[in-house]
């Protein structure tokens, strides 16, 4: 995708594409796992142990995701600095909304709020995580009663509701991302089918709003049980 | 009907330009937007003032040389047209209207309202061709059977007038739609599939080279295109240059 002066702008868009169909898939089994924690604590505790402690997933995958992650995120800067600076006289008069959607026209945006709760998030659960395994060295996943600490770990979280405001609130701008996103990846690595495009337009609609919804979903109800 | 018109002046190429205000009276709404600019270049012309410079041609729609960004849109706001063929019925006695030059890095402003398109002829010279001998041995492309879509499809994207109002409304000043209609017209023949994979790499590099931002595929250039081109072409781009950078020596 590069012709050995540097990446093209095609090559460009189908990498930010790729990236994206990768963290598509890793939103997917997220969003899976953490909703065993409604359904079944014990589930949850045992898939998270497995996740934690894997070391294909802690070793291999993990940092992959990191990667998938840190690239969208400089790539979507990285295009966008670019894409401003094609334009360097703007419109007196510009009416963006006559011919394009919002969250086509916002990706920058949407993304650096997620980008934003990543590090909610990441302070909130990623780093403890370290902490307790990789410092202290316990790799065991059992709190002090020798039960699995994570159930309680993720119930303990959604107890303050300024927390559960930002999860919400970054869920919904996750899901703008991922309206048009979504589709956009198909176009952008060349899929764009009179048969298949209004499935797959259909399909990510149904995805950015679904998955958002579910993590929202997981936020309040151990937000409501647990207050109850 | 009576107007104001607010229009970007601009003396030369290294003027700072600004936006001037007009009045212009008794305008038909059977006139097209050029034929209004018309009477208003007469009537500066009368007082002894410069007349706005603004590209235009065939005034029927098919040379692409008219431009111009209407009140925030590309050819105005009508769609499927260009500037020639927007209707003055489309606006209301009493409007202000804003005209300012296609704005982009790619596309200089010369004077006023002309901008300087020749990035698209540079793209066009990069691999927009087929190389045929046209000595008098040249056999009839009729012998060639096409199917019928594939015909219609390369003729649809060969619709492409060139205007640049893909990019002037992109937000990011791309310019793949155009790319991806010159790419796609011969893509789908195959009379051109023989330069397939070098022309789709070098029209790429020659686009970036020229300055146009990326595509984001918000989908606002296959909006505004006068001529209806269809971000199938933007995708059947991405594919062929995929694959040419994949296969390619």
């Amino acid at each position: 995708m590069s012709t050995g002066k540097g990446m093209t702008s095609v090559g460009r868009k189908v990498l930010m594409a790729l990236s994206g169909f990768f963290l598509l898939i890793f939103l997917l089994q997220h969003s899976a796992i953490n909703f065993l924690s409604v359904i079944s604590p014990d589930m949850f505790n045992e898939v998270s142990h497995f996740m934690g402690t894997n070391p294909v997933v802690q070793f291999a995958l993990q940092p992959v995701l990191a990667f998938g992650v840190f690239f969208h995120l400089i790539m979507g800067i990285v295009l966008e600095m670019q894409n401003r600076n094609a334009r360097p006289i703007k419109y007196v008069d510009n009416r963006p909304g006559a011919n394009a959607s919002w969250m086509s026209r916002n990706m920058i945006i949407t993304g650096i709020m997620v980008m934003l709760f990543l590090a909610i998030h990441f302070y909130d659960f990623w780093l403890p995580e370290l902490n307790v395994k990789f410092i202290k060295g316990d790799m065991t996943g059992l709190n002090t009663e020798g039960q699995y600490r994570y159930y309680e770990e993720l119930r303990h979280k959604f107890v303050d509701p300024i927390r559960v405001v930002l999860y919400v609130l970054s869920f919904v701008f996750l899901s703008l991302h991922l309206l048009h996103g979504f589709q956009s990846a198909f176009q952008s690595v060349g899929f764009n089918h009179n048969k298949y495009t209004p499935t797959i337009k259909k399909l990510g609609n149904i995805y950015a709003i679904l998955i958002p919804f579910v993590f929202i979903f997981i936020a309040v109800y151990h937000f409501i049980t647990k207050t109850a | 009907m009576n107007l104001t018109l607010k229009i970007w002046r601009q003396k030369d190429s290294n003027d700072t330009g600004k936006m001037v205000s007009y009045n212009v009276t008794d305008i038909s709404d059977h006139m097209s937007f050029l034929e209004m600019l018309d009477v208003l270049n007469e009537q500066l012309v009368n007082s002894g003032d410069a007349p706005v410079a603004f590209d235009h041609d065939c005034r029927e729609g098919i040379c692409g040389m008219c431009s111009l960004q209407i009140n925030g849109e590309a050819h105005g706001p009508d769609r499927g047209v260009t500037t020639c063929q927007l209707h003055m019925r489309m606006f209301k006695d009493g409007d202000t209207i804003t005209i300012e030059p296609f704005r982009a890095k790619a596309f200089p402003v010369i004077k006023d309202l002309v901008v300087d398109r020749s990035a698209f002829d540079r793209i066009q010279q990069a691999g927009g061709y087929i190389s045929v001998n046209t000595s008098g041995n040249t056999q009839d492309a009729n012998s060639i059977p096409i199917p019928k879509a594939d015909a219609d499809e390369a003729m649809d994207a060969a619709t492409c007038i060139g205007c640049g109002a893909c990019v002037a409304t992109c937000k990011n000043a791309s310019a793949m739609l155009f790319v991806g209609a010159k790419v796609s017209q011969y893509a789908l023949l195959p009379q051109g599939r023989v330069e397939a994979k070098e022309r789709v790499m070098n029209m790429v590099n020659q686009m970036d080279k020229e300055g146009f931002g990326n595509c984001t595929n918000t989908g606002a250039c296959e909006v505004e295109c006068p001529k209806g081109i269809s971000l199938t072409t933007i995708a059947r781009m991405n594919r062929e240059y995929l694959s040419a950078s994949v296969t390619k020596d």
